[in-house]
């Protein structure tokens, strides 16, 4: 009960701490904008086979990773700036929590994204996305967010570590992209990048939102992406505390 | 309570790896602490007193569990900082000087409100204990201002909140009136003993002199990782009691010229102060006999201003026991 207590004050302080500049607010509501456009832009050129429906919703999803993975890796490189990383590693709360809430907010600032993609596909390009299944739509869009959330905490557990880790959110924006089919269907990638893909909470994330639009049965993707975001957490739970101990050993924890 | 000391340091060592070089990087090892051992008891203000890069934030933070020792032991209210880290943890507050360590963007409120959560205030009480701190602090009615726009000294009265939300037994206080101007360094030294007379035990690091010498019971000058000197300031005062304290104004003196004073019969240290156009010499002598002549002596051919002689105090003490080092 405490956890979970934790868990949704910190979420809600975060949030209110990531939505307190105008500067990131603005940058936040641009920057999904232009993937969307150039997206656009590039599948209209090329007649894309299957309309630009699932392209709006791919450009969608690549925003909440986006503001996820390189949210998530300045957010714990700001804890660092602060000087606030120490006082929560210092505190007797479970540290593993505290990260998580800081995750799950930037992936909330992700849901921005979707709805702003969609908006502007709608206006801009004409583009429709149908919603065969709403339930299953909005099951597929909570399942995402969650599993990014929970990559991102993945993540953040290396950021503890090393300063230096910040880099690997930016490495990591463009190949989710590819690798999860956000954008050009994972069958069309070679064989050997599809197990990479599967083990991806995202990709099943895409998978449920693309039934939960244009038909199809989006839960079992629903329950893989729920699945593989429990695994990234008990992953990331379990990595932490050596992780700590490598940090507190290597002093990294104060280095900005 | 367990028996014994609260907070207990035996043989603390911390070894910081680096490198150096930028193509050929060769590996660096630095010795920030050497060893050092203490003990404070219940109740007790303890200073830990020692020259920037001595190891004082190095030994409160193993001691607050976000460093690991090297070598050694350390204990908390009778438990160990590494293989009882939580417990630990939960019966200290860490207070630092300095603008870091806040939430910037949100108000002390939030900030407090935070931090309560992260050390388990219950939420009925959290309302009256942020109350009874943010009075204690004197932030009472600018809780709901954003924290950015706080002076160095209302941060640093913050931090004190902060750091004591919880209750704590143990407080560590890490530099905490650094870059606070005088009257908000006095009005944080005025909190610091109302935390002893709460009943805190609390361990102050420091380079002031006065701080350490008007607030600690007991202080260990720390110097290149190792205790040089320990005890009540008195007693560390009475240890250079014996000499005197020559003060020579001088421009344009030489190393060789102070290495000669440092070598006559009867001095212990000089120290210089560079103070605009001139140097302040400060000679600390045995007090068996006169020096000043021998002194001035030394100094024939520069310009020498005023020549002062006094009692010792604590910064000379601070000083003999740092230059010997």
């Amino acid at each position: 009960m405490r956890t979970l207590r934790l868990l949704a004050l910190g979420w809600l302080f975060h949030f209110r701490m990531l939505s307190q500049s105008a500067f990131d607010g603005f940058l936040a509501i641009l920057w999904p904008l232009f993937f969307a456009t150039v997206a656009f832009f590039m599948f209209r050129s090329g007649h894309s086979v299957g309309g630009l429906g699932p392209v709006a919703l791919g450009a969608a999803v690549m925003g909440v990773w986006t503001a996820t993975s390189v949210s998530a890796s300045s957010a714990l490189q700001r804890e660092r700036r602060l000087g606030t990383l120490e006082l929560l590693v210092a505190a007797p709360s479970n540290l593993a929590t505290m990260l998580l809430s800081v995750c799950l907010a930037t992936s909330t600032i992700g849901l921005y994204c979707i709805v702003a993609t969609l908006i502007w596909a709608r206006l801009l390009f004409g583009i429709h996305v149908p919603v065969a299944h709403p339930v299953s739509f909005i099951l597929g869009i909570v399942g995402i967010v969650i599993t990014i959330g929970s990559l991102g905490f993945l993540m953040a557990v290396a950021f503890v570590r090393s300063r230096r880790a910040w880099a690997l959110g930016a490495v990591s924006e463009y190949p989710i992209w590819l690798v999860c089919g956000f954008l050009v269907p994972i069958t069309l990638l070679p064989g050997w990048v599809r197990p990479i893909s599967w083990v991806l909470g995202p990709t099943w994330g895409m998978r449920a939102i693309r039934a939960g639009a244009f038909g199809g049965n989006g839960l079992p993707d629903v329950a893989m992406c729920l699945l593989l975001a429990a695994v990234y957490i008990g992953a990331g739970v379990l990595l932490l505390d050596t992780v700590l101990d490598s940090a507190r050993k290597h002093a990294t924890l104060s280095l900005t | 309570m367990p028996n014994g000391p609260v907070i207990e340091a035996r043989d603390l060592r911390r070894t910081y790896k680096t490198t150096t070089g930028v193509i050929r990087r060769k590996p660096l090892e630095v010795e920030a602490v050497r060893g050092i051992s203490f003990a404070v008891e219940q109740g007790e203000l303890f200073g830990l007193l020692g020259p920037n890069g001595a190891g004082k934030t190095t030994t409160i933070k193993m001691l607050i569990t976000l460093l690991l020792p090297t070598s050694g032991e350390a204990r908390v209210l009778g438990h160990d900082v590494v293989a009882d880290a939580r417990e630990v943890r939960k019966r200290i507050g860490y207070v630092f000087g300095g603008d870091r360590g806040l939430y910037e963007r949100l108000s002390a409120l939030d900030n407090l409100r935070y931090f309560a959560e992260l050390y388990g205030v219950s939420g009925k009480a959290q309302r009256t204990r942020i109350d009874e701190v943010l009075e204690l602090v004197g932030l009472k009615g600018r809780e709901q201002e954003r924290v950015e726009g706080f002076s160095r000294g209302m941060r640093q009265r913050l931090h004190i909140a902060r750091g004591i939300l919880h209750d704590p037994e143990v407080v560590f206080l890490d530099e905490p009136t650094i870059g606070v101007d005088p009257v908000g360094a006095r009005e944080l030294r005025t909190m610091i003993s109302g935390l002893i007379e709460a009943g805190k035990t609390v361990l102050l690091t420091t380079h002031y002199m006065f701080e350490a010498d008007s607030l600690c019971d007991r202080i260990a000058v720390i110097a290149n990782g190792q205790i040089v000197g320990e005890g009540t300031p008195e007693a560390l005062k009475a240890g250079v009691a014996e000499g005197h304290v020559t003060e020579i104004e001088v421009f344009g003196v030489g190393e060789p010229v102070v290495e000669r004073l440092r070598g006559l019969a009867g001095v212990t240290s000089v120290a210089v102060e560079e103070r605009d156009q001139k140097q302040l010499l400060v000679v600390q002598t045995t007090g068996e006999r006169e020096l000043t002549a021998p002194l001035l002596a030394e100094l024939d051919g520069l310009e020498v201003g005023r020549v002062t002689s006094r009692e010792p105090t604590l910064e000379d003490a601070y000083v003999a026991l740092v230059g010997t080092e």
